[in-house]
């Protein structure tokens, strides 16, 4: 009992730092207990809800940075299509969004869209909306949609703290909830205004860790089911539920094989696999897919298999002879493989079972989707992860991580078996792709968790039971019976009291030092809507550059409302949402082709490019240019991607016809073709009469630093738009054919 | 220019016309106003009356196609001779259709406060306001073109009266004249063109001028404003105002350059706006500029605030948003005789925004009842309800909706809940007087001479306090200038009601003393026969009047 609430004390030093005072009233436990009338253990429980409570407001706060410095907004660009969506499922109910299809993107050929989303974050939002309204709330839809990320991310400290308490102790569940409130990695994505996918799949990711290990350790049926409905959250919310459904049979064949198989995990895993399946399977981007598709088949493999498993108990439990047994065993094995290898290699052949997709791929060979998907390659978040945002997203966890799997392996029990193979596939994940360090972050803060808490728990030990001996020298109960043998028998160490207090201190000025750099983090790198950008002015005031939604704006007003606008990908589900306007392709990268016509288009010659946009119905094309205000990722930077894509399906265009020596560049120096292509023009079209910057030339392109090559250009089949404030976006209408006559 | 030759069919038609009265204009001075998108005609003119008929009202005449742009047209009086002596005060204006005039004009009466009797003159200042009257010409202009713009009126002064001696003057912007009509006595001084003066014309004298000019100014036309004002219970009154704005000048055509903007704006860029400033009420705080996109980081709040688009506005491009504030609300609601009452402005802030659709939304709180609004001008008006916080069935809204707004309409209007106070007093007796009637009939039936009594005394006490309170409502109606029409009604009904009272209770009183000397049931009747006609008959009165107050 007392041990628990030590662990209490250690969490409190790692959420804040008001630790010292509670540490400080909590040192003299017999006086207040006495006073305040309340029971030892409701005293912890006071603690425990008051810290949880504490935690989640915390959690919610620490993610409104954005709305506090920009305001309320959707930030990025597929929270703009989630918010389209989303808006379009409170208008028209959801019936109409499950149906609908959109011909506003991907023209001319539409996207279904109630068929290639995962719904989950959108029905949650719209849920929330619908509850609220019904409470006599008159809030606007926006509002619930950029709160929704950072309302999960508070339910997930809930999450953390169970699972924490599941695997360890509740001290540990503690300190996982504090840890994962702040923590970077799981901020990035979940910020106010972020209203993605992940925000809600994080939290259903855990919940479903959580209650499938929770039906592990009781063997209940309850909780598998449960396991399986969070499981449908996760399938519902994002296609990161690969990860679930491939972790969790890898996790079920360790058991077996470390001989760890029980009746429990049998419950929990058929309950779990075939209930989720079913369930996975109403949700029609996923549709069949557990059943066909290469990625599930892990699954459905370590299904049968503990079918086999369970068969052969069952025959060894008939047979009491171990020669028979061993016999059967030989031929069961083989049968069962056998069997399993043919239909999987017919199921293969015959193209019932997909193979692996190249996202997929891609996971497994970092430098698959380089060679072979460029779409994939060409998004930031796809890159495999530099060491520098390991440090700058976990922070200490990074070195607590080993610590924890330390103590994990020392107090080994089928839970935290999950957790440690949960933190090492999720790292080797999170090194592949930027993106995947969001999926590690639970397991960090859950490990790291179990580290914090056991040493602090060790530590604070140490320095009571001292203490205690000296000061009552009796002993209550057995654990701190023990602890005081163990003390005695450490007695010979010197200085120990005081190192363990040099310790402790050093552990909090760690957790201090955490908080500190969490919270830097959120408000430098994670709170930007990225939309609106900002920048210091000459006199150190803030400078917002808003061109975006003034292209966006301008083209929701002052073009027809069938106007078809052309741009590279990024910037559909924008175009969409905020302009209203048709785009030829976005975000959702499901036909190659079609993006690849587009980089076509940008990279030929004007009258070449004509041709592609009159087939496409172009009626105005929009770039993204940075070189007045020194704007990095923008299309010229990007154009080099527009190219491969372009190139890998139509060989027309070369890669090396755009380059020097290999060597990319917009300057004087740069190839012809780079200069005349439609994308260079559309650019720089009458930049090289703008002087950018004192005492450079007119044409300094800041955001390359170079002088441009090619000052006189002349449009021939487009004519300018519209070009914003800080010409970051420019705007070309396509002229109509001219007169034959 | 089509509909000139309309207008010459117009002459032709209206020449042939009798003479309406024996009105004459003896002087008329007319001043065109045109240096903003919107025409300001303001008219001086000395009517005199040359017949032996006192004449009441004043007709002022209108070509059609002009008078489907009016916006606002208000005549006011001067008494005395001289200028600037004696008070001015508006005169009621409505359109008339006078038998035997040409279809193509559109009449206004003024009517003059008292009859003008022969040989009395006396002097009209007539403010009229057009909207998209300027018509873009060219009408399609590139970037760096100025936009010319033409007006169309009449040199003469259309009037059914014979017009003894005019004069005109058009007021232009400082800026280039492109061309203009050339009468005889036309002069131009500075930016203004001098027309006049002319005497001795019969009336229906037309004779068209049109003027040609740049007209740079801003041409924000609000095609729909909607503004809604609600009352909080907690101190505050939240405006929101939607607008869609449109450039209405002349259409750009060609590339828009941002370099050549950036360079030199007043030159690449002179016929579009950049901003409108917005004069909002004094101690408006909270305020908030967003459109459907988010918030409008190229406007400023200084001490007015100044909506800035996201983009500069040229010749037929769009944008919307919407601007909210927060205004104290003991600046505008009022409280008086237990009744509240909500004065606030019509139209918008912003200088120079015609407004082509204004609908005006009070949210009042939720449970208000009986609302009546009254605007100085006639308005369309319906009720709605709308959810906000809280509601569990919803809040009261009056809507007001007007077209062709300009910043002259910007004037206060009223919305109270008053009138149906007095009506819910009204009704509140009846309701005792029936208790009373009921009580004879139990007295009837059981003879508890006693009980009766008591629920006289009863009654008695409930109609003093009413009475109590009706009695500061009805200093409010005779005190407020809105309720005039209504006050007499309001008044008998209050008279009758308490004649019917007296009667009542008389008739309580002898039913009682009958019962308590035990006189017997048809010797009551008797006695109680006539009065109760009396009664019968004015609570009929009552009710119908009830019922004529409940239509207003």
């Amino acid at each position: 009992m007392v041990g628990k609430m030590e662990a209490v004390n250690g969490v409190k030093s790692g959420s804040n730092s008001t630790a010292s005072t509670f540490q400080s009233a909590f040192f003299k436990p017999d006086l207040s207990l006495k006073s305040l009338k309340l029971k030892t253990k409701q005293q912890e429980l006071l603690i425990r809800v008051s810290i949880l409570t504490l935690v989640y407001i915390l959690a919610f706060i620490t993610r409104l940075f954005s709305v506090l410095r920009y305001e309320s907004m959707i930030h990025e660009f597929d929270p703009y299509f989630n918010y389209r969506t989303t808006v379009f499922l409170t208008e028209k109910g959801f019936y109409e969004f499950w149906n609908w299809f959109d011909s506003e993107s991907w023209y001319p050929l539409g996207r279904i869209i109630g068929g290639t989303l995962y719904p989950g974050l959108m029905v949650t939002a719209a849920l929330i909306y619908s509850i609220i309204r019904f409470l006599r709330f008159a809030v606007h839809i926006r509002e619930v949609c950029v709160l929704t990320a950072p309302f999960f991310a508070s339910n997930t400290t809930i999450v953390a703290y169970f699972f924490g308490k599941e695997l360890w102790d509740s001290g540990a569940g503690l300190v996982a909830a504090a840890l994962i409130a702040i923590c970077p990695g799981y901020i990035s994505r979940s910020v106010a205004g972020s209203y993605d996918n992940e925000g809600v799949a994080i939290f259903a990711l855990l919940l479903t860790f959580y209650l499938f290990v929770k039906a592990v350790n009781t063997g209940s049926l309850a909780w598998a089911l449960a396991s399986a409905f969070g499981y449908f959250y996760m399938v519902s919310a994002w296609g990161g539920y690969v990860f679930i459904i491939n972790l969790i049979p890898l996790y079920a064949m360790v058991l077996l094989i470390t001989g760890r198989y029980s009746m429990r995990l049998y419950v929990a895993y058929n309950c779990m696999y075939i209930l989720g399946m079913l369930l996975a399977m109403q949700i029609r981007f996923v549709g069949f897919q557990h059943v066909q598709s290469g990625e599930h088949m892990a699954a459905m493999g370590v299904f049968f298999l503990m079918q086999v498993f369970y068969f052969l108990d069952w025959v060894k439990h008939l047979l009491s002879d171990t020669k028979l047994f061993q016999a059967f065993l030989r031929i069961t094995v083989t049968c069962a493989v056998g069997v399993g290898a043919i239909a999987l290699g017919v199921g293969t052949a015959s193209g019932y079972i997909s193979p692996w997709t190249g996202r997929f791929y891609s996971l497994l060979d970092p430098t698959y989707a380089k060679d072979h998907i460029p779409i994939i390659a060409s998004v930031s978040e796809h890159q495999p992860t530099a060491w520098s945002s390991f440090m700058f997203d976990f922070h200490i966890l990074l070195f607590l991580f080993p610590a924890g799997l330390y103590f994990c392996f020392k107090r080994l029990s089928d839970a935290t078996i999950f957790i440690v193979m949960y933190g090492l596939t999720s790292m080797y994940f999170a090194g592949v792709m930027v993106r995947l360090i969001l999926v590690a972050t639970p397991a960090m803060c859950l490990i790291s968790a179990i580290a914090v808490s056991a040493t602090i728990k060790n530590l604070t030990q140490l320095v009571r039971t001292k203490s205690k001996v000296a000061h009552t020298g009796s002993t209550k109960g057995t654990t701190s019976g023990k602890a005081s043998s163990k003390a005695s028998l450490d007695q010979s160490l010197p200085f120990q009291r005081n190192g363990a207090i040099a310790l402790l201190i050093g552990a909090f000025y760690l957790l201090c030092k955490y908080a500190t750099h969490c919270t830097w983090v959120t408000s430098e790198a994670y709170s930007s809507p990225s939309i609106v950008l900002a920048a210091r002015g000459a006199y150190g005031n803030r400078v917002i550059f808003d061109d975006y939604r003034e292209a966006y704006f301008w083209l929701r007003q002052n073009t027809p409302p069938d106007a078809k606008v052309m741009s590279w990908w990024d910037y559909g589900y924008q175009i969409t949402a905020m302009g209203n306007r048709t785009v030829i392709v976005d975000n959702n990268t499901w036909n190659n082709t079609h993006i690849a016509t587009v980089g076509r288009a940008m990279s030929s010659y004007e009258d070449e490019a004509y041709e592609i946009m009159r087939s496409l119905d172009v009626d105005y094309v929009l770039v993204v240019f940075g070189g007045v205000t020194g704007y990095s990722s923008d299309d010229i930077n990007k154009f080099l991607w527009m190219v491969r894509i372009g190139g890998g399906v139509f060989p027309v265009i070369k890669e090396p016809d755009y380059l020097v020596n290999g060597e990319y560049r917009v300057d004087k120096g740069a190839a012809p073709k780079m200069l005349n292509c439609l994308m260079y023009k559309l650019s720089y079209y009458r930049f090289g009469e703008l002087q950018t910057e004192y005492g450079k030339p007119p044409g300094y392109d800041r955001a390359r630093g170079v002088e441009i090559g090619n000052k006189d250009i002349k449009l021939e089949y487009l004519e300018e738009a519209f070009t914003t404030s800080n010409w970051i976006v420019r705007i070309y209408k396509v002229k109509p054919p001219n007169n034959r006559w | 220019m089509g509909f000139r030759f309309d207008l010459f069919i117009v002459l032709i038609a209206i020449l042939s016309v009798p003479v309406l009265s024996d009105l004459i204009l003896s002087k008329v001075d007319r001043r065109i106003d045109l240096t903003s998108q919107v025409v300001r005609i303001t008219s001086t003119l000395k009517v005199e009356n040359s017949g032996n008929d006192p004449v009441s009202e004043v007709l002022l005449a209108f070509p059609e196609h002009q008078e489907k742009n009016l916006a606002y047209l208000t005549a006011s009086f001067r008494e005395g001779k001289g200028k600037g002596k004696g008070s001015t005060s508006s005169l009621p204006v409505e359109v008339v259709h006078p038998q035997g005039m040409p279809p193509a004009l559109v009449f206004y009466s003024v009517s003059l406060p008292k009859g003008l009797g022969k040989g009395e003159s006396l002097t009209l200042d007539v403010l009229v306001v057009f909207t998209h009257s300027l018509k873009p010409f060219p009408k399609e202009i590139t970037q760096a073109d100025f936009q010319l713009v033409v007006f169309q009126d009449s040199g003469h002064y259309l009037s059914p009266y014979e017009v003894k001696f005019q004069s005109l003057s058009v007021k232009l912007p400082d800026a280039r004249i492109e061309s203009y009509t050339r009468l005889e006595n036309t002069k131009t001084v500075g930016s203004e063109i001098k027309y006049g003066p002319y005497e001795n014309h019969p009336p229906f004298s037309y004779s068209p001028i049109v003027v040609h000019f740049e007209q740079n100014q801003p041409f924000a036309v609000a095609e729909q404003l909607v503004r809604e004002i609600e009352i909080s219970h907690w101190g505050n009154v939240q405006v929101t105002e939607h607008y869609k704005l449109i450039h209405a000048g002349a259409q750009s055509k060609g590339e828009f350059s941002r370099l050549d903007y950036q360079a030199r704006p007043q030159v690449r860029g002179a016929s579009a706006f950049r901003h409108l400033v917005a004069k909002l009420p004094p101690r408006a705080h909270s305020v908030y500029f967003r459109d459907e996109i988010g918030n409008i980081s190229t406007s400023h709040l200084w001490t007015e605030l100044e909506i800035e688009p996201r983009y500069p506005m040229f010749g037929g491009w769009r944008t919307s948003f919407f601007i909210g504030y927060g205004l104290p609300l003991q600046d505008f609601l009022f409280e008086s005789g237990g009744k509240r009452f909500l004065n606030i402005t019509f139209g918008c802030p912003m200088n120079e925004v015609v407004i082509d659709n204004l609908i005006v939304k009070v949210v009042l709180p939720e449970g208000s009842r009986d609302i009546s609004v009254s605007a100085p001008f006639a308005v369309k008006q319906w009720q709605e309800t709308k959810l906000s916080h809280l509601d569990i069935v919803g809040r009261p809204v009056a809507v007001l909706e007007k077209t062709n707004v300009v910043p002259e309409h910007n004037q206060h209007f009223q919305i109270q809940a008053a009138i149906q106070q007095v009506h819910d007093i009204i009704s509140r007796c009846l309701s005792i007087h029936d208790k009373l009637e009921a009580s004879l009939r139990d007295l009837s039936r059981t003879g508890d001479v006693q009980a009766c009594k008591a629920a006289r005394k009863a009654s008695d006490g409930q109609l003093k306090e009413l009475s109590k309170e009706l009695r500061p409502l009805l200093a409010f109606l005779q005190s407020s200038p809105q309720a005039a029409q209504i006050l007499p009604k309001v008044e008998e009904l209050v008279a009758k009601e308490r004649e019917l009272q007296e009667k009542l209770m008389l008739k309580h009183t002898t039913v009682a003393d009958s019962y308590e000397k035990k006189s017997g049931g048809k010797e009551i009747e008797n006695r109680i026969a006539s009065q109760q006609q009396k009664i019968v008959a004015l609570r009929q009165e009552v009710d119908d009047l009830l019922d004529y107050i409940d239509e207003i």
